[in-house]
């Protein structure tokens, strides 16, 4: 009888390992799911502000100056001469309606070079003006506007020039591709990683808990002699294993698609962390993820049934992606060490500084060992109370 | 004979909860389940438990196994008390009411060896008894199958044979035959029989008299948690049928009247 605890744990993992629609949804679905919708999702911001390969956007220009035909060289811009008059309103018109074959049309005036070289602001009078006519509802004649603009910029600048800011093509930002990458993960990996563990722990714990007071199954478990600190450890242990692979599979499922929800950026590379990182990462994960499991299998036991329980710990689960949500603002951030004392904060913030490469083990440490005792205090709790007439036969 | 179960007046009372006050029409914040109750079983004897249903049997019986502790008095379970030690108890008992169910996603196959274990049953033992249980009920042909696919006769066997997967000396079975069909209810009763045959003490609850006298060798009828009169059924019955005695003890105790 002393391997009762074994038992109940091989009896729960052959109850979830051998039926593929609960690893399909556990643990195979969060991971892909968030890979493909994120995936889905940077390749579609990418497309919003990339303009395709290949494509030229069509300019119907008036009077185009010679300068800003060469300065347009090598972007996808590709200019047709009007003559002015029905010409551009015909053009204007087909612009309006959204028609193929015209996404800007450019109105330089007639020597628009030499006037824009004489100008000088200290004699009064109009600047020459260049009118842009666009639609932004389309999404090419906006780049082709934006584009257009920034040649124009440049080109004011360029007959104006006194002074330039960071020129060529020299590296300004400092900050190094490995502190950008971290930084990026240490907004988002906390937050998301607080919603995935929970709704791990969510997805199998009132299930086993309050689902089998529920069904009138636990009930069986009782009336053996096995120990009922047995049935809460092997239930407490099998379900944060379960927890686990399933917040590890939502994960892997975010580090390999958040650098391209980021369209490919460069310098987003997870590579940047290391062994340590991982592991610290681990001792985190497996003690909150202990404590989680705990206090959903608590208030599961008390409730009647799954809905119940569910409802329940919603207001846990928002405590706890608030946290998150607060580590990724960065409000509240505190290095003291008794501040890795409080449950689910810690957890927030450790991971907040581990994937900022910037984490002070000893509060990891704290933030383990305080979620490791508190577990084993709500171990003890789920004991008494699977050993409770009141909470498990109550009417 | 032994006295194999011993209930020394055991009291239980219940606070009512206010969905339970509502259900029962009743302002009472406590319920005295059962109030000093008191009688032995011998070895090798089926005991009936015979009452009205809110009579305290299932209290009665969830005490003995240990699952609820009385608030008064004890209950001797071939020498271990249900309150200094419930686990003995639990290891020398075989518990089973319609309200304990199976996990639906096991086979019958699976379940037998997942309580034998939780039993401390080893391993040649549990397939023996197996083999021999699952003949015995005609589970074999469905012991692969899950529980989820039995019908409930089926369920309601597979549920008997898994409550004695450690072969207990004591069984104590609340409503053996409630909401089973004649050919399953059959099978239990006959089975029972067996057991008794085979030198097992048996407490059944019921409030079938039919039941009654067919298996048991002594009757305890309680009445709103107290014994009304506890006997052998020979006794029960020697000057009239046991319905009509028990509707005069009933009348007796209700204050002349069993309109209800
Ligand atoms: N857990 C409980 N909480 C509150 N009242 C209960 C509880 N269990 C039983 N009772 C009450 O105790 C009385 C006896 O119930 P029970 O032992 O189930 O009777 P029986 O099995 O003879 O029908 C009933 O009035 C019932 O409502
Ligand atoms: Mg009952």
């Amino acid at each position: 009888m002393k391997n009762n605890m074994v038992t109940v744990i091989k009896k729960e993992f052959r109850r979830f390992f051998t039926d593929r629609r609960m690893v399909l949804t556990t643990l195979v679905m969060p991971g892909l799911m968030i890979y493909i919708v994120y995936s889905v999702m940077g390749t579609g911001l990418a497309s919003q502000f990339g303009q395709e390969e290949g494509t030229a956007l069509q300019v119907s220009v008036e009077n185009l100056p010679q300068g800003i035909a060469a300065a347009s060289k090598g972007t996808p811009l590709e200019f047709t001469e009007l003559s002015g008059g029905q010409e551009t309103d015909g053009a204007l018109e087909g612009l309006r309606e959204g028609a193929e074959g015209c996404d800007l049309v450019a109105v330089f005036p007639k020597d628009f070079e030499k006037l824009a070289a004489a100008y000088d602001k200290a004699d009064g009078g109009d600047a020459p003006a260049v009118r842009l006519y666009y639609n932004s509802v389309q999404t090419d004649s906006s780049s082709a506007y934006d584009m257009m603009e920034e040649i124009l910029d440049a080109y004011e600048t360029s007959l104006a020039n006194k002074f330039d800011v960071n020129p060529g093509d020299e590296k300004y930002d400092l900050a190094t591709e490995e502190d950008m990458s971290a930084q990026f993960f240490s907004m988002m990996v906390p937050m998301l990683m607080m919603v995935f563990l929970f709704s791990g722990c969510m997805a199998v714990v009132p299930e086993s808990i309050a689902g089998e007071k529920e069904r009138g199954t636990i009930a069986t478990l009782l009336v053996t002699p096995m120990k009922r600190s047995h049935l809460a450890l092997g239930k407490i242990i099998s379900l944060s294993v379960i927890a686990v692979l399933s917040g590890l599979s939502s994960f892997l499922g975010t580090m390999l698609s958040l650098p391209k929800l980021m369209g490919g950026v460069q310098y987003m590379d997870a590579s940047v962390y290391g062994i340590q990182e991982y592991l610290l990462m681990l001792a985190v994960v497996i003690s909150t993820v202990l404590l989680i499991v705990t206090l959903v299998s608590i208030v599961s036991a008390f409730a009647k049934n799954v809905k119940e329980a569910t409802g329940w710990v919603t207001p846990i689960m928002i405590v706890s992606m608030l946290f998150g949500v607060m580590s990724m603002l960065d409000i509240a951030s505190q290095t003291g060490m008794a501040w890795f004392l409080i449950p689910l904060y810690n957890s927030a913030q450790c991971m907040g500084g581990i994937f900022s490469l910037d984490v002070d083990v000893w509060n990891v440490a704290v933030t383990a060992v305080s979620n490791i005792c508190y577990a084993g205090i709500g171990v003890f709790a789920l004991t008494k109370m699977f050993g409770s007439e009141k909470v498990m036969f109550s009417k | 004979m032994r006295e194999l179960l011993k209930v020394q007046n055991v009291k239980k009372t219940f606070r009512v909860s206010a969905r339970q006050q509502k259900i029962q029409r009743t302002k009472e914040r406590t319920k005295v389940a059962v109030d000093r109750l008191s009688f032995t079983a011998y070895e090798g004897e089926v005991f009936g438990l015979l009452g009205p249903n809110g009579a305290g049997k299932t209290t009665t019986l969830r005490m003995m196994a240990a699952l609820i502790s009385p608030d008064e008095g004890d209950i001797l379970v071939d020498g271990s008390s249900v309150v200094k030690s419930p686990d003995e108890v639990r290891a020398k008992i075989g518990f089973l009411t319609s309200e304990l169910k199976l996990e639906e996603f096991f086979t019958p196959n699976y379940l037998f060896d997942f309580f034998s274990e939780l039993h401390g049953v080893d391993k040649a033992t549990a397939a023996r008894r197996k083999q021999e249980l699952f003949g015995k009920f005609n589970i074999s042909e469905y012991a692969e199958m899950k529980v989820a696919n039995l019908s409930t006769g089926m369920k309601q066997k597979v549920s008997l044979v898994i409550s004695i997967v450690h072969d207990p000396d004591i069984i104590i079975f609340d409503e053996p035959t409630n909401g089973l069909d004649v050919l399953t209810a059959k099978t239990v009763t006959d089975f029972l029989l067996d057991l008794r045959g085979r030198g097992k003490t048996i407490v059944v609850s019921t409030h079938i008299f039919s039941l009654v006298e067919k298996i048991c060798d002594r009757v305890g009828i309680i009445l709103d948690g107290r014994m009304a009169a506890c006997d052998t059924l020979e006794n029960i019955t020697a000057e009239k049928p046991l319905e009509e005695k028990f509707f005069d003890i009933f009348a007796e105790k209700a204050g002349g009247t069993y309109e209800k």
